[in-house]
């Protein structure tokens, strides 16, 4: 069966809420039911089949073909099958997912991720700030699953992580990791000011050591284990890199001791 | 009883009984193969018959550095016990006192069963809060600190049921010297089939076993059968030309294991002749009464 697409057949005039085009959402609508669908958030919102042409029929595989930064909540609490979009899309991509895949090929505005807890979401351009943080009033942020920017990311990524692992390979913002809970954060490139600050647990891997760190964290050392080894090989092999990120004997800060002191930093060494 | 010959090597028509035991397999690794090989010799010492150790474990086989999860050498060990909860008791205990203790090293699951044994899970709590759990690619790690780093273990191993205590080959010999060539080879050979290990002294038994004895509360006594300085005193399963028997006994992680590691035993030995190693191979059974596992000799013979 062949991916239910969505074209877009005019920029929209204003923000869209695509949380209802998910496989669990659109199961069993027919094309009349899925074009009368409504994803605006005027007082007059636009209908589906105003912004998009709607080919294909399978809902477990989407395909919207081209983006906007109005693209709000694409693929909000999905659960399982297959979103692609072939532009960019704006905020809170792939909110409380909690499995599948999401696969954005252009770039994304805030909260991208937000309080996901399971699936796959990659961005393959730059991501907002507050990636996969919480909204205003929420506790913690991501709760699980793998979210992979292959560009930049702004201020706050991982904020009040809980669990689960954020690879961001172009550098990021200041205060990433911000009162992380536990989980992995993976940065290659530039980090910016404070990162890890204020966390309780959880890990940031750097490639490099940390140019501007809270002064609540402290230099470990050298650490000499196993798991570096471990999880450059898993970074590898879920291509998310193609070269060990932390190497043998990476170096480690211990902190944020403002809090808790159980967090770490771990840097290659070296750069 | 009825008897092939194979390279002049007399083999009884008979079979060796084997039971079902649970068991699991782990991954012991560390900056070196001798010290994985050391955690792992000190974590199966002790473990030769669930008779009197609780459980029957030995390494299966080394693994180079580009077959483990984190790139450093290591081995392969297997456990074997007769229920779950002595089986989980002693992979708790051998993994405490002689993996987690041992330099460098790192422990990995290495059988997905039915159910899950708590690897790492019962001992993160050596790291008196400063553990840290990591989950990825759907495995669930715990890193304790120590002395020398730290020690990443898995949280979990999977459990068998579909595992085979008891499979054994009988090495009869004209002397001591001849015998243990015998079983040597046997070992060599069966030391190269995966899923199968031989958890006595360097693979070998000389206390072959009988099901009870005359004192009260041994629950296995001397197999007098084929003890030869009684060859006259008792019913002896042994002709003039005896002297030495050795045994091995395999545990396999499936039936079809068992049956591999001792067409390989057999194999070996006949090749070996009766001038060098055994006149004649047997293989231990109590009539059937022990186990479900019956291994025949003639249909594993090459």
């Amino acid at each position: 069966m062949k991916a239910l697409t969505f074209s877009l057949r005019v920029d929209p005039e204003e923000r869209l809420d695509l949380s209802a085009l998910t496989p669990a959402g659109l199961a069993g609508l027919t094309d009349v039911q899925i074009e009368k669908l409504r994803v605006g958030t005027t007082r007059d919102p636009a209908l589906v089949g105003d912004i998009f042409k709607v080919t294909g029929k399978d809902p477990e595989s989407i395909i919207f073909e081209g983006g906007s930064a109005r693209f709000d909540k694409v693929g909000t609490g999905l659960s399982s099958g297959a979103i692609r979009v072939t532009g960019n899309v704006g905020l809170e991509v792939g909110r409380k997912m909690s499995g599948g895949s999401l696969q954005i090929d252009g770039s994304a505005g805030d909260h991208a991720g937000s309080g996901m807890v399971d699936g796959r979401l990659e961005i393959k351009g730059n991501a907002g700030d507050d990636l996969g943080g919480p909204l205003a009033g929420e506790i913690t942020g991501m709760e699980g699953g793998l979210l992979i920017v292959r560009g930049k990311a702004g201020n706050y990524a991982g904020e009040r992580l809980r669990r689960g692992i954020i690879a961001v390979l172009k550098g990021c913002g200041d205060y990433a990791g911000y009162r992380m809970i536990a989980g992995s954060i993976v940065v290659t490139g530039r980090v910016g000011a404070m990162p890890g600050y204020l966390m309780k647990r959880g890990s940031l891997f750097l490639d490099r050591r940390p140019e501007n760190l809270a002064p609540t964290f402290v230099d470990c050392g050298e650490t000499d284990i196993a798991f570096s080894g471990v999880f450059d090989r898993f970074l590898i092999q879920e291509k998310i890199m193609d070269k060990p990120l932390l190497g043998a004997r990476p170096g480690k800060f211990g902190g944020d001791v403002a809090v808790s002191g159980k967090g770490e930093i771990l840097f290659r060494r070296g750069k | 009883m009825h008897q092939l010959t194979r390279n002049g090597v007399l083999i009884d028509d008979t079979f060796a009984e084997a039971f079902g035991m649970r068991a699991t397999a782990i991954i012991i690794t560390a900056p070196t193969l001798k010290w994985a090989r050391q955690a792992a010799i000190t974590m199966t010492g002790f473990a030769t018959s669930v008779i009197g150790c609780g459980c029957e474990a030995a390494i299966d086989r080394d693994l180079p550095a580009s077959k483990t999860p984190d790139g450093q050498p290591g081995c392969r060990v297997m456990i074997f016990a007769m229920g779950t909860d002595e089986l989980q008791k002693q992979l708790k205990n051998r993994l405490g006192q002689c993996v987690l203790t041992s330099p460098g090293s790192a422990c990995f699951a290495d059988l997905e069963g039915t159910a899950p044994l708590d690897l790492g899970n019962a001992l993160r709590y050596f790291g008196d809060g400063w553990q840290i759990s990591k989950k990825f690619g759907g495995k669930h790690y715990w890193r304790v600190p120590v002395m020398d780093g730290e020690f990443l273990c898995e949280a979990t191993t999977g459990l068998t049921k579909l595992a085979v205590g008891g499979g054994n080959l009988l090495f009869l010999a004209a002397d001591n010297a001849k015998a243990m060539r015998a079983a040597e080879r046997a070992v060599a050979a069966i030391e190269k089939v995966p899923g199968a290990i031989m958890p006595f002294p360097g693979g070998v038994v000389r206390s072959g076993s009988k099901v009870g004895g005359k004192y009260k509360g041994m629950m296995a006594s001397t197999n007098d059968a084929f003890a030869p300085t009684l060859r006259g005193v008792v019913n002896s399963a042994l002709t003039p030309e005896v002297n030495a028997v050795l045994e091995i006994v395999i545990d396999g992680e499936t039936n079809d294991a068992v049956a591999a590691a001792m067409r390989a035993g057999l194999k070996a030995v006949i090749e070996l002749g009766p001038k060098r190693g055994a006149v004649r191979i047997s293989a231990g059974n109590y009539g059937g009464k022990l186990g479900k596992f019956h291994y025949h000799l003639k249909d594993l013979l090459p």
